[in-house]
C-alpha cells in the first residue's frame, strides 16, 4: 500500500520539528456485526471465479473462508439457496454529496470552476453527507465509491474514497488508508469553460500546455522537498571531523523547509505515485497524448474515465496498465462522445491485462451498476467475446477496487478481505435483480423490505407530511 | 436495404393484442401489412422467410418522448432543432412545429431502430416559453414524413422551468390562461400569440393533445383543473409525484409518461419520487407510458420499463406500454400483431424488458432492417485484432 501523501508530509515535517497531524482523518468505524454463515449460494468472488452451492463465512467484519471451513458456534446461518452473492459494488466515479439531491444551485459544490488548475481543492470538503443518493446507492449494493470533483478544470482537485455508510460527516465515511485520487480532465469541458471566458485554455493544445506547466512546477516542488529531506538526513559532518560542522548551505537548507503549497502538494503526490490519477478523457487520440505526457513527467495514469473511444486503443491501455472506467451505452451528448459503442467495455476487457470498469458519474447510474454491467456483457457476448458473469462482475468489483488502490481490502471475497457483501435475489445481471441484503464490514446495513434497515437522510425526514402512502 | 413484397416469420412466440404470448405462431406480411397470423402458415408464398425459432415477436417498441431526428449531438447546438430560445418575436409559438426540422438521416435514427424501436413521440423540447411548440408521433422507418397521429402541444408548468417566466410557476398558468383567452379574440392587449398560434391552439383543443410537463402533485392537480375547464385532451409527462394523485388522474382518464428510474428528490418538485410510481398508478387505473429523458440513448427506455416491472408493474402492462398504448394515446396506427396491422415488428433474443436481451431482427414496414448503424460499423472496424493497413481501410 502506498502511504497517503498527508502522512508523508506529516512525517517529513515532524523531522523539522513542525508537527502536522494527518489532515481530515477518517473516523470510519465498522458497525457491530455478528458472525454469519451463508450457505448454498451462487457466489461470484469478484476476481473471476464462480462457485455453485457454496458457503461463505464472515466474522469480525472480514471474509474468513469461502467453500470449506468451520463457523463459530454463535454464527447466524443464512440459507442463500437460489441467491447470488457478490462483493459489495464499487463505483469509481461518483458525485454524490458534491452534486447532491435536491440539485439546487447552492448544492452545486462539485466544480471549483474559477481557474483551470485547482489541484488544491479536495472533493471531500464539498460532500454533504445527507445526500439521499447515498442510501439509494447502498440499497443498490454499492458499498464503496470514489467521490470526485467535476471536469470543468484540467486539474479538478482530489477525489476521496468512501465506505458507503450513513454518517454525519464525510470523515465518518472515509475509507481508512485509501489513497487519494487526483481528478484531471481532457478535451471539451476545460476548453469550453475557460475559452468561453476568453482565457486559457481555449483549445486542446492549450489544455496540454497548461497541464505541462503545472507538472513542471510540481517537479520543482518535489525536488525542493527532496533536497530538504536529504539535507536533514545527511550525517552531521561536525560529529566526525573537526572542520566546523555543516556547510553554511546545508545549515541554511535545514533551517528553511520549502513552503507548503496545497496545489503542488497534490500534484507532487501524483508524481510520487501516492495519489492516483483519474483522468476524464473521451477521445482515443487524446488518451494517447496523455499517456505520452505521463511518460514525460514520470507519473502513471491510473484510470481513464468516460473513455467512449477507449475501445480504439484497448491494447495500448492494457500495455500501460491503465484502467478504463466506462459507460455501457451513453453516447452522443457531445461530439467527443460521438463514437460511443455498446461494446466499449467488453473490448477494453479483451486484451491480456485489460482493466475494464463500469462507472456511473450519475446518481441514477450508481443505483444500477449491475444492470449497466449486464448491458455491456450482453454486447460483448453478441460480438463473440464470450464473457461469463464471473468475468463481468470484475468490472464493478475487483477492477474498480484496483483503480482506487484498495484491491487488497475490497472487491473480492477472499479470506481477510473486508466483508462488504451483497446477497441478490437472483443472477445480478438482470433488470429484475435486487439486493436482498447489503453488508459493510460484516454489518448488515440494508435489507430489502425491512424499514429498520433502510436508512433515511435528515433531508428526507418529515417531508410530504400528510401524504397517504 | 432488402426489398420484399412478402415476408413470412415462422415459429414465433407472438405477443398478441390480448397481451399474452402464443407459441408456434407464424406471421405473413404483404406490402408492409400483416395479412395472416396463426400456426402453420409456411404454405403461404413469401419472398423472405425468417425463422423466429421460438423467440418472442412483438410490435416494434415506442422510444419515448425524444428529439430523435431533431438532435444529432446534444451539445452541438447547430445540430439540434428541438427547441426555441430567445426568438426575436417574443411570443409564445404553439405553431412551432418540430416536424418541419425532422431529419430521418440522422445517425440516431438507425442507432435507435436496430434496438427494436419503431416509433417515438417527436417533441418540442422546453425552451424559454410556457408553450414549447408542437410535434407528433414519427415512425423510425427512415422516411422524410413518416409522421402519424395527433398534433401534440408541449406545455411547461413545473417549478424548474418557471425561471423563464419571471420566477413563479403561477406565471405559467397566468400566461396559459391569457393565451387561451386571447385565441378567441381578434386582438388583445397582451399579444402573447400570433394569429397562426391562435389557430394552432384552437385546432389542438379540437383534435390535438396537450402534454404538460409537471412533477409535483399540486401542479398535476392544477393541470387536471385546466384540462377540465378547457376540455383538453391532456397527458402528464414527468409525473414523479403522480402516484399521490392517482385517483384524480384515473377519474380524469389522463395518462402519465414517466421515467421509472426517477427515485431521488432531484428537486423540490420531486420530493415524492419513488420506484413503484408506475405500479401505484397502474393499480389505481391510470395509464402509464415510459420515457428515458434521452434522445441519443433513447434505447434505454426498455430498461426503464423493466425497472418498473421489477418494482411491481405487471409485465404484460409494461409490454403494452412499450408497444400499443403510446400509439393509442397519441392517435397513431394500432400497434398489434393482427391482420391488417402495420408490419413494424421485432424478434427478440429474450425478454425485451430485461437488460440481458436485445433485438435480433427488426422489421420496418414489412422489410427486414439490415441491423446496421454508425455504431455497428465502428464495432466492425475495431473488433478485428488485425488492423491490416490500418483501421481506416476496414470499410464495413
Amino acid at each position: 500500500m502506498p502511504v497517503a501523501l498527508p502522512l508523508l508530509i506529516a512525517l517529513s515535517l515532524f523531522m523539522s520539528n513542525l508537527v502536522l497531524a494527518e489532515a481530515f482523518p477518517s473516523t470510519y468505524q465498522a458497525r457491530p456485526s455478528t458472525p454469519v454463515l451463508f450457505t448454498n449460494a451462487t457466489i461470484l468472488t469478484g476476481d473471476g471465479e464462480r462457485l455453485e452451492q457454496a458457503d461463505l463465512y464472515v466474522s469480525d467484519g472480514q471474509v474468513k473462508w469461502i467453500g470449506e471451513g468451520t463457523p463459530a458456534k454463535d454464527a447466524i446461518t443464512i440459507d442463500a439457496s437460489g441467491r447470488w452473492i457478490t462483493p459489495g459494488l464499487i463505483d469509481v466515479h461518483s458525485h454524490l454529496g458534491v452534486y447532491p439531491s435536491p440539485g439546487v444551485a447552492a448544492h452545486s459544490d462539485g466544480n471549483e470552476a474559477t481557474a483551470p488548475v485547482t489541484a488544491e481543492v479536495w472533493a471531500e470538503h464539498s460532500i454533504w453527507p445527507q445526500d439521499p443518493g447515498f442510501s439509494r446507492a447502498l440499497a443498490s449494493g454499492v458499498t464503496s465509491m470514489q467521490v470526485l470533483p467535476g471536469s470543468a478544470n484540467l486539474f479538478g482537485g482530489r477525489g476521496v474514497t468512501l465506505k458507503n455508510v450513513p454518517s454525519r460527516s464525510y470523515q465518518g465515511m472515509k475509507f481508512p488508508g485509501a489513497p487519494y485520487g487526483l481528478k484531471m480532465a481532457c478535451g471539451e469541458n476545460p476548453k469550453r469553460v475557460y475559452g468561453g471566458r476568453k482565457q486559457a485554455p481555449s483549445t486542446r493544445m492549450g489544455n496540454v500546455a497548461a497541464y505541462r506547466n503545472a507538472w513542471i512546477r510540481a517537479q520543482r516542488y518535489v525536488e525542493d522537498w527532496d533536497r530538504y529531506e536529504e539535507a536533514l538526513q545527511a550525517p552531521d559532518a561536525g560529529a566526525e571531523s573537526d572542520n566546523g560542522g555543516d556547510s553554511v548551505a546545508s545549515a541554511m537548507l535545514k533551517s528553511s523547509p520549502p513552503k507548503r503549497d496545497l496545489e503542488l502538494e497534490t500534484l507532487a503526490g501524483a508524481l510520487r505515485g501516492d495519489i492516483i490519477v483519474h483522468m476524464h478523457c473521451y477521445r482515443a487520440d487524446e488518451m494517447l497524448t496523455i499517456l505520452d505526457m505521463a511518460d514525460e513527467f514520470g507519473y502513471r495514469v491510473g484510470t481513464f474515465h468516460h473513455g467512449v473511444e477507449a475501445y480504439k486503443i484497448a491494447n495500448e491501455l492494457a500495455e500501460h496498465r491503465v484502467c478504463g472506467a466506462l459507460w455501457a451505452d451513453w453516447w452522443g451528448f457531445k461530439i467527443e462522445a460521438y463514437d460511443g459503442i455498446q461494446e466499449n467495455i467488453a473490448l477494453v476487457d479483451r486484451p491480456e491485462g485489460g482493466c475494464a470498469i463500469v462507472h456511473s458519474d450519475s446518481d441514477e447510474g450508481i443505483q444500477r451498476l449491475n444492470q449497466e454491467a449486464a448491458k455491456a456483457m450482453l454486447r460483448g457476448n453478441r460480438a463473440g467475446l464470450n464473457i461469463p458473469p464471473e468475468r463481468a462482475i470484475r468490472w464493478i468489483t475487483s477492477n474498480a477496487a484496483k483503480s482506487l488502490g484498495v484491491d487488497d481490502r475490497v472487491g473480492s471475497l477472499r479470506p481477510g478481505m473486508m466483508a462488504d457483501i451483497v446477497v441478490w435475489n437472483q443472477d445480478p445481471f438482470s433488470v429484475y435483480a435486487k439486493p436482498m441484503q447489503v453488508y459493510v464490514d460484516g454489518a448488515l446495513l440494508h435489507e430489502a423490505g425491512n424499514p429498520a434497515l433502510n436508512p433515511q437522510s435528515d433531508f428526507e425526514l418529515g417531508q410530504l407530511m400528510g401524504v397517504a402512502p | 436495404m432488402v426489398q420484399a413484397d412478402s415476408l413470412l416469420i415462422t415459429n414465433g412466440l407472438v405477443w398478441t393484442p390480448d397481451q399474452e404470448t402464443v407459441a408456434n405462431t407464424d406471421i405473413h406480411i404483404v406490402d408492409g401489412l400483416i395479412t395472416r397470423v396463426g400456426p402453420d402458415l409456411d404454405g403461404l408464398s413469401s419472398d423472405i422467410t425468417i425463422d423466429a425459432a421460438g423467440r418472442l415477436v412483438t410490435p416494434a417498441f415506442f422510444a419515448g418522448i425524444t428529439a430523435v431526428g431533431l438532435s444529432e449531438i446534444g451539445m452541438v447546438y447547430e445540430s439540434v432543432d428541438s427547441r426555441l430560445n430567445a426568438l426575436y418575436t417574443g411570443l409564445m409559438h404553439p405553431e412551432f412545429d418540430v416536424r418541419d426540422a425532422y431529419n430521418p438521416h440522422s445517425s440516431v435514427v438507425p442507432v435507435t431502430r436496430i434496438e427494436g424501436f419503431g416509433y417515438t413521440l417527436l417533441a418540442a423540447a422546453p425552451g424559454d416559453r410556457t408553450l414549447s411548440g408542437q410535434g407528433s408521433l414519427v415512425r423510425l422507418d427512415g422516411g422524410f414524413s413518416s409522421f402519424e397521429g395527433s398534433t401534440v402541444i408541449f406545455v411547461n408548468v413545473d417549478g424548474p422551468s418557471s425561471d423563464m417566466v419571471g420566477g413563479s410557476r403561477a406565471a405559467h398558468w397566468m400566461l396559459l390562461e391569457a393565451a387561451f383567452a386571447e385565441q378567441n379574440t381578434a386582438d388583445s392587449d397582451l399579444k402573447l400569440i400570433s394569429p397562426l398560434g391562435k389557430a394552432a391552439l384552437r385546432d389542438a383543443q379540437r383534435t390535438g393533445i396537450f402534454v404538460f410537463r409537471a412533477n409535483r402533485a399540486s401542479d398535476i392537480i392544477r393541470v387536471l383543473q385546466f384540462a377540465k375547464e378547457r376540455r383538453l385532451n391532456a397527458v402528464i409527462s414527468g409525473g414523479q409525484e403522480a402516484w399521490m394523485v392517482r385517483d384524480a388522474l384515473a377519474d380524469a382518464r389522463i395518462p402519465v409518461v414517466i421515467n421509472a428510474l426517477d427515485n431521488l428528490p432531484g428537486s423540490f418538485d420531486a420530493l415524492g419520487a419513488r420506484l413503484d410510481n408506475a405500479a401505484l398508478l397502474h393499480s389505481a387505473g391510470v395509464k402509464v407510458l415510459f420515457t428515458s429523458g434521452e434522445t441519443q440513448n433513447a434505447r434505454k427506455v426498455r430498461q426503464v420499463a423493466g425497472n418498473a416491472v421489477a418494482h411491481g408493474l405487471p409485465h404484460s402492462v409494461a409490454m403494452a406500454a412499450m408497444t400499443s398504448e403510446p400509439a393509442a394515446v397519441f392517435g397513431g396506427q394500432q400497434r398489434e400483431i393482427a391482420t391488417g396491422r402495420l408490419a413494424d415488428l421485432v424478434v427478440w433474443s429474450g425478454d425485451p424488458l430485461d437488460v440481458n436481451a436485445a433485438a435480433d431482427v427488426v422489421i420496418a414496414g414489412g422489410i427486414p432492417d439490415p441491423m446496421t448503424s454508425r455504431q455497428t460499423q465502428l464495432l466492425q472496424r475495431y473488433l478485428p485484432e488485425d488492423a491490416g493497413l490500418g483501421r481506416a481501410y476496414i470499410r464495413p
